[in-house]
């Protein structure tokens, strides 16, 4: 209440607020952005370490980058074919 | 003259428009001030703006394509300013385009610069944009000087331009916020200097205040480093005695209006503070 009294006396919108958490969300985004042979390197990696634990197919790994309102995940989507038994 | 190397700062944004012709004008020509041998370089290539903003356009013969393609000597190229002392222009040319030199003869020109012409400062006009012509720009800096202003737009740049630095193994860039209002600021309808730091996550180097007497210098081709009592001015002053390594503080730089100078603004008695070139 205070705060729009003073803003209304001051004529001002009090935007930046609003700019600030758009520019902070479009950031989010921005720094995550990913190049098509990056992801290819990680899936690749990511591969080579669960395989020695599970079998898995490469072809069926599926890799993506997801946003959504105000988060960005890795998500990583990899069916087991079975255990590898393990030697330690 | 001491024999300390000369250091090499590329002014750049990503975006268009927020200042980097102005503040390479300026910064240069504060820096010269200090009795420092100042070069500034234009590697706006095709669109070159940085002699019609000092005043110089008349004056430019060779460019700096015809350097690295050795059509003329680097001396015939640097173009003196008549009122700054040690204040040198190397044009960039109109007729060519940015793919005309490579990132490598950037280099070897700015070392030459540095070690030939024994210049203390070499201050380097980015091009807006990402492609060849940042890239060019960039390769014989020591350090760079990010320029925003405090929009979501320009900002959001910066924050790219932060990470191709990265990526180009320049790990430290400095930030100027240009055009800041601190009358907005106050109203809370403009980003201020600890928000937009608390975002780029990057140094501050200075905050220049918007002027409207930015215009009345380029429209006459004028530094307004030399119009006394000019906001803008002072910051850019403040910013030299920076890179000098003076420990001048941020703090106040846009000195936020007291009671007294609102009141003036409110009954229109503020007039004659507004500064004319």
């Amino acid at each position: 209440m205070f705060e729009t009294v003073i803003r209304w006396l001051r004529g001002g919108h009090g935007s930046k607020d609003i700019g600030k958490s758009r520019l902070k969300l479009i950031l989010a985004y921005d720094r995550t952005e990913i190049s098509p042979e990056v992801l290819d390197a990680l899936k690749e990696d990511i591969f080579l370490t669960i395989s020695k634990y599970f079998d898995i197919k490469e072809d069926d790994v599926i890799m993506n980058i997801s946003k959504s309102d105000d988060t960005v995940a890795l998500m990583a989507n990899i069916p087991i074919l079975g255990m590898k038994k393990q030697t330690v | 003259m001491d024999s300390m190397p000369g250091k090499s700062f590329v002014i750049t944004s990503g975006k268009g428009g927020v200042g980097k012709t102005t503040i390479t004008s300026n910064l240069g020509t504060a820096l010269s001030l200090h009795n420092k041998k100042v070069c500034v370089v234009d590697a706006d290539i095709g669109l070159r703006n940085l002699d019609v903003v000092m005043g110089l356009e008349n004056r430019v013969v060779f460019d700096l394509v015809q350097v690295i393609d050795g059509e003329c000597r680097l001396k015939q190229a640097l173009i003196k300013h008549k009122k700054a002392e040690g204040l040198f222009l190397l044009p960039a040319s109109q007729t060519r385009n940015k793919e005309a030199i490579k990132p490598e003869q950037m280099k070897d020109l700015i070392v030459r610069l540095k070690e030939e012409e024994e210049f203390d400062y070499v201050l380097v006009d980015c091009p807006a944009g990402i492609e060849h012509g940042f890239k060019n720009a960039i390769a014989g800096a020591d350090e760079a000087l990010i320029v925003t202003t405090p929009e979501v737009s320009a900002i959001r740049d910066a924050d790219r331009i932060i990470g191709l630095l990265q990526a180009a193994e320049m790990y430290d860039p400095k930030l100027i916020i240009n055009r800041l209002s601190m009358e907005m600021v106050r109203r809370k309808d403009m980003m201020d200097k600890e928000d937009i730091i608390d975002i780029l996550a990057i140094k501050l180097l200075g905050v220049i205040p918007e002027d409207e007497g930015i215009i009345v210098s380029t429209n006459v081709g004028e530094p307004i480093v030399f119009v006394d009592n000019s906001k803008s001015a002072a910051a850019f002053k403040r910013i030299a005695r920076r890179i000098e390594g003076e420990d001048v503080p941020i703090f106040g730089e846009v000195e936020q209006e007291g009671l007294i100078a609102r009141l003036k603004k409110l009954l229109g008695l503020d007039r004659k503070e507004q500064q004319n070139v």
